[in-house]
């Protein structure tokens, strides 16, 4: 019978379970966050891993995909740390506030935190859930989810980067957290991340997330932000896992009125990666950019789940995404534009397309427009297909060799995504590595 | 004399089996200008996409030897490399794609292939900036992505552009004229025309004789159901533009 289908536990269900029994005493925080952990345990145990039967998960089966938990990550030694401070070669040469997060611990001996701009905190989770920092409330309280990997995370954070920024405080330069795995065993991560932002603040935010080729290991990560009134957020992720990893992302961000908020994802590498990213554009005036660049190759697995919930009148939001898919990989959209009653005046444009370069690529496309105010502007849309071969022949008989046409015209499909993030030396630094992509495909 | 570009007993088809060149013949020596006239439907546009390798155009039968090598056995990118350029009737637009790094990408991949030096950025933009002042396409527009947004003069004039930077041996106008106005007709002509020289050749396409008063031809052919079928000078053009070309296709049928 169905009902008792339901009840088995698969084996990396039970060794979740027997693993948040054996460390939950020794994860950070008071009662009251114990207390949240175990909500949040109990909420994953009563559903389990999602699986097809879960809509939003409908096209990556975690129950199916994750067969092992592995134990958690252990804290990197010294040559490890060394070794992560060479992390995201990409954006080495950018000026940055560097951050590092290696093996889901937050490493502040090797961070730069000197010299923060006037109005900005930046601590290691642990250490703010140690100390009861008042900041940790915002956790699990900017966007309501009652979503499974998300609830172990909640269960599981260990550590992460708790970042905030007071009324009118600005970043002179970007930060970049560098999220480094450097076993090459299989482990798993759980951080979580908080970004406060007050009114008027103003922050360019980069995320970057890798680790060992051959190596097994998991990661889930999430970030909360709350984009105060006023308040500007560009945000990049870079997801450049090795080779086998899983990789699990929630994005949490609540958004007051008037301010900007721009996140883009650019997706290369890891077995498994799953983007969630989950919006309440809660005030007036809010101008939205939700987009994302995936390059998929060999039999990688990508699946993004967008919801972005317009609550207020007036707001504007955009979402934009390109995925390029190779050889049999496979790659997943689900983006759903909720639009309240209370919402009028929206202006919502949702484009995804995917561009399959073998006869065995795979892309699902699932845009999705749910509408209760009466005034409003809203559309969607999304194509999968192949180059142009009519293109193609017009650049080769202009002696551009196939390669190269090939090339030039998927940089350009992605270029769209690309060159409308803000940050000049990002924008060139995710140019070249799509170039990269594009001379290793060969 | 060398021939520049013989064609002998040329047989082709569309992919899926329709034929539409039936044993053409044609001999264009260097500096020559050759007009193709012919009606609708006769496989005047085939001609110029199978002389370019577009996928889907099979030669079935005869061949094409171009600068001493047979083209069947080469890919389009090494044809243009050899210099052959085909100015497309309908231009393609490339979103994305810079005017100036497409004529960048295409004039070096030309000069690698070829073993010759790479242009370098400036001396491409010092270049290209020369042509487009004699062609009446600003900087504006050569930093806008390929074609997109261009009125049909602009695409054709960009399409001169790209001839006049790539230089090549034999040049294939596919109805250069087809959506010019007088303007942009004088002014594309005059760019074809500054290309004429003892070693460089064309092969104009065209149903209607005005393009002929400004690029004017050495020899005028017939071209109907697959094969020319009439030979003659530049007055074949007039002869033409007054009598039509049922005659011809009669003889051809």
């Amino acid at each position: 019978m169905a009902a008792d289908v339901r009840l088995m536990k698969t084996a990396a269900e039970l060794a979740l379970a027997d693993a948040f029994a054996a460390v939950k005493s020794t994860l950070p925080g008071d009662a009251a966050v114990a207390a949240q952990r175990t909500a949040a345990f109990e909420t994953f145990a009563s559903v389990g891993l999602p699986h097809r039967r879960v809509e939003s998960w409908r096209y990556t089966d975690l129950r199916a995909l994750l067969r092992e938990a592995p134990p958690l990550a252990s804290a990197a030694g010294p040559e490890a740390l060394a070794r992560s401070l060479a992390a995201c070669p990409m954006l080495a040469g950018m000026e940055a506030r560097r951050i590092y997060v290696v093996n889901g611990a937050f490493v502040s001996d090797i961070s730069d935190l000197a010299n923060l701009e006037p109005g900005v905190s930046i601590s290691s989770l642990a250490t703010a859930l140690g100390a009861a920092d008042p900041l940790v409330a915002h956790l699990g309280q900017t966007v309501a989810s009652s979503d499974a990997a998300l609830a172990l995370n909640t269960a599981f954070m260990g550590d992460g980067v708790v970042i905030a920024l007071a009324e009118g405080a600005t970043l002179s330069r970007p930060l970049h957290l560098v999220f480094v795995t450097t076993e090459a065993t299989a482990t798993a991560a759980y951080t979580r991340s908080l970004l406060v932002m007050g009114k008027g603040a103003s922050a360019q935010v980069i995320e970057s997330h890798e680790g060992p080729a051959g190596a097994a290991y998991q990661v889930n990560t999430a970030l909360e932000v709350v984009v105060g009134e006023g308040a500007s957020l560009e945000r990049v992720k870079i997801t450049a896992e090795g080779n086998d990893a899983l990789h699990i992302s929630t994005l949490l961000a609540r958004v007051a009125d008037g301010a900007k908020l721009a996140n883009a994802n650019f997706t290369l590498g890891g077995a498994i990666i799953r983007n969630q990213l989950l919006v309440q554009l809660a005030g007036e005036g809010i101008d939205a950019s939700l987009s994302g660049v995936s390059l998929l190759a060999g039999k990688q697995h990508s699946d993004t789940l967008l919801a972005v919930e317009h609550i207020a009148p007036n707001c504007q939001s955009r979402e934009q995404f390109r995925t390029v898919v190779d050889d049999t990989a496979r790659d997943i959209f689900q983006g759903r534009i909720s639009v309240r009653q209370s919402a009028q005046k929206t202006d919502a444009r949702m484009m995804s397309r995917a561009l399959l370069l073998s006869d065995t690529a795979e892309s699902d496309n699932k845009p999705e427009l749910e509408i209760f105010a009466d005034d409003v502007q809203c559309g969607h849309g999304c194509t999968t297909g192949s180059l142009d071969q009519q293109l193609k022949f017009y650049m080769m008989s202009r002696g551009i060799p196939e390669k190269e046409a090939e090339a030039l015209l998927i940089q350009a499909f992605v270029g769209e995504v690309i060159d409308a993030i803000g940050h000049e030396g990002v924008r060139a630094a995710l140019t070249d590595a799509t170039r990269n992509w594009l001379i290793e495909r060969k | 004399m060398t021939p520049l570009l013989e064609i002998r007993d040329l047989h082709a088809e569309i992919a899926g089996g329709r034929k539409i060149i039936n044993g053409m013949n044609l001999t264009i020596n260097p500096g020559e200008v050759h007009a193709i006239m012919g009606p609708n439907g006769a496989g005047k546009s085939t001609l110029s996409y199978v002389l370019s390798g577009k996928p889907g155009y099979e030669i079935t039968g005869g061949e094409v030897i171009f600068r001493g090598v047979n083209l069947q056995e080469l890919s389009p990118d090494e044809r243009a490399a050899q210099g052959l350029f085909l100015c497309f009737q309908y231009p393609l637009e490339i979103p994305g794609v810079s005017n100036m790094a497409f004529l960048h990408t295409a004039a070096n991949s030309q000069r690698k292939k070829r073993g010759e030096p790479e242009l370098t950025s400036p001396e491409l933009v010092r270049k290209v900036r020369e042509l487009g002042k004699q062609l009446g396409i600003d900087t504006d527009m050569l930093k806008r992505p390929v074609n997109v947004g261009f009125s049909g003069g602009e695409k054709k004039r960009n399409e001169t552009l790209q001839m006049m930077l790539l230089e090549p041996y034999l040049s294939i106008l596919d109805e250069a004229d087809s959506g010019l106005d007088i303007d942009a007709l004088k002014v594309v002509s005059n760019g074809v025309n500054a290309m004429r020289s003892p070693e460089r050749s064309m092969l104009v396409i065209t149903h209607y004789q005005r393009l002929l008063d400004y690029i004017v031809p050495d020899v005028v052919h017939v071209f109907a159901a697959g094969r020319i079928v009439h030979t003659g000078g530049k007055e074949l053009a007039l002869e033409l533009e007054a009598t039509g070309y049922a005659q011809y296709q009669n003889e051809a049928a």
